[in-house]
């Protein structure tokens, strides 16, 4: 069986993507980050809004930076996040 | 020794250094830096802060900001609060505090530790606008910078 993978937004992302978290079952095919923004972005135009200028989104998988190459399983944590602002 | 939170309610300054120090007499110096919420940017008056963060990884990236400045400077010890929540114009939002036997060591690692929690710890501001209005924060290409200075 496939855990779903439980994905959060925060900042601006989180107000484009009009949830704080969700959990998804991966689809067949994606592997890593980049493939799973590119499944994100097809779901909704809120998502495409969110994800429209990849530059300016950051993310982290199991609460470690990664970037679009970095592998996400079953399971897995994924953040998505505007680049970071505190101090 | 590190502390480390992340909180909504003020934090005392002299309460903290005391607490850092601990009765540890080898204490030579306590580097300290406050950021404060300013009332104005780019312009804008600013009358609320808000600060968002994600909780869990936030406390890993401080602990693992503060593992690296043990590792650069002989400290005896530092710690770093983090406030979340909203927040107005004066109000103390991060306290940086580093000890060590020696004042140069202490300087430094609180430089380097505000400047890597600016750039290294998952934290997000929005502004709220005196005329009305708000916006998130956008990132500084000089925070950027200033922690590079440290790599």
């Amino acid at each position: 069986m496939n855990a779903p993978v439980h994905i959060l937004y925060f900042a601006w992302l989180r107000e484009r993507a009009g949830a704080g978290s969700e959990d998804v079952v991966l689809p067949d095919g994606v592997s890593d980050v980049g493939g799973l923004i590119d499944w994100l972005r097809a779901r909704s135009p809120g998502m495409a809004q969110a994800f429209a200028d990849p530059a300016l989104v950051r993310c982290a998988v199991n609460q470690e930076f990664g970037n679009a190459a970095t592998k996400v399983k079953p399971g897995d944590e994924v953040a998505f996040f505007p680049p970071v602002t505190g101090g | 020794m590190q502390r480390i939170r992340v909180q909504t309610e003020s934090f005392d300054v002299a309460a903290e250094m005391a607490a850092l120090q601990g009765g540890d007499t080898g204490v030579g110096g306590i580097g300290c830096f406050v950021g404060t919420v300013r009332d104005a940017a780019g312009g804008r008056r600013i009358v609320a802060m808000s600060l968002e963060h994600y909780p869990g990884m936030t406390e890993r990236a401080m602990a693992a900001i503060a593992e690296e400045a043990g590792r650069r400077w002989p400290l005896l010890g530092c710690t770093l609060i983090h406030r979340v929540g909203r927040l107005l114009p004066g109000e103390g939002i991060v306290l940086v505090l580093a000890s060590s036997a020696h004042r140069a060591a202490a300087l430094e690692a609180t430089a380097f530790l505000i400047d890597w929690l600016k750039t290294a710890a998952p934290f997000w501001k929005k502004e709220f606008f005196a005329e009305g209005g708000e916006a998130w924060v956008t990132a500084k290409a000089d925070d950027d910078r200033a922690a590079e200075r440290w790599r």
